[in-house]
């Protein structure tokens, strides 16, 4: 399959891999798996007490497009709100990826990730932002 | 006709596969398109057809997965093609671990012999787990466990994948 030159790029040079300590109440942490495929993707988000994200970090097991996807989110989601993070689309993540039809499941995997992570800050935090 | 029909085999997930593959080989003979050469057109072409959907019961139901993947397809519960993402924290953890210990034998497969012994055995009990749960559950015929089965069944495709990894792994270093 050709890969894109920015999935290629990401792929070859993965932004913000690495991981939060995860019982930080700063950390947000978001697990998501494509049982078809087998990957299992890890995003954190490190948010500050205005509910900005600061920072943040992946770690994925899988193909190409859904390393791509991961580390393309960890640049989108810095500086956002959690609200506008939640606004993130898998559509957005496959068109800047240019991803062809059979891996856009990698980046609906990526969008899940950032819900997940999400939901883990509100439920840390009492369901608020 | 379904897949277990079609080979005279039970709807089960436990099947004895001397006998699917001997009810197997039986159709491909009496179905193979060499026997349907005088035959009319139509006849040929419902002999490819047949001897194609022999195969494709056969590959589905020789396999514990595919054929627990098609027990819940015939019951509503739609696996193959979904999309949507497994969530399951403690699970997907887990599976984290497992996938930083074979990055690890796979950076350095001389000096991780053990380690590597280690996963194996952690990959088989923690399949042979599964798939004795997921017999259980599909064997119940309830809503609910057919949910359970799913569940079950998509563990088993991450640790699927995490087993043929680890294969390719040892492949290489035989080679």
């Amino acid at each position: 399959m050709a890969y894109s030159s920015k999935v290629i790029d990401h792929y070859e040079n993965p932004r913000n891999v690495g991981a939060f300590e995860k019982d930080d109440p700063t950390i947000a942490t978001g697990m998501v798996g494509a049982p078809a495929c087998g990957d299992v993707m890890r995003l954190q988000l490190k948010v500050n007490e205005q509910g900005i994200i600061e920072d943040a970090r992946f770690k994925t097991y899988g193909c190409g497009s859904a390393i791509a996807s991961s580390s393309l989110v960890t640049e989108w989601v810095k500086g956002k709100t959690l609200a506008q993070a939640q606004e993130i689309k898998n559509t957005d993540i496959a068109q800047e990826l240019a991803l062809p039809p059979v891996k856009i499941h990698c980046s609906i995997l990526a969008e899940d990730a950032i819900k997940a992570a999400i939901a883990d800050y509100q439920q840390k935090h009492g369901g608020q932002e | 006709m379904n897949y277990f029909e079609l080979l005279g085999v039970p709807e089960h997930m436990e099947l004895d596969l001397t006998v699917l593959s001997r009810h197997y080989l039986e159709l491909q003979r009496r179905f193979h398109p060499d026997q349907f050469g005088n035959a009319s057109e139509r006849d040929r072409r419902q002999s490819v057809q047949q001897a194609a959907m022999i195969n494709d019961a056969f590959q589905t139901l020789k396999h514990p997965m595919s054929r627990a993947e098609y027990l819940l397809e015939q019951r509503g519960v739609e696996l193959k093609h979904e999309q949507q993402s497994f969530q399951d924290t403690h699970f997907l953890m887990q599976q984290m671990e497992l996938r930083e210990q074979l990055a690890e034998i796979a950076a350095a497969p001389e000096q991780t012999e053990a380690l590597q012994q280690q996963l194996e055995q952690e990959l088989s009990q923690q399949q042979q787990h599964l798939r004795s749960e997921l017999s259980a559950a599909i064997a119940k015929q309830t809503a609910e466990a057919d949910a359970l089965a799913a569940a079950t069944l998509r563990k088993l495709k991450f640790f699927d994948k995490l087993q043929q990894e680890l294969e390719f792994i040892e492949q290489q270093r035989q080679d």
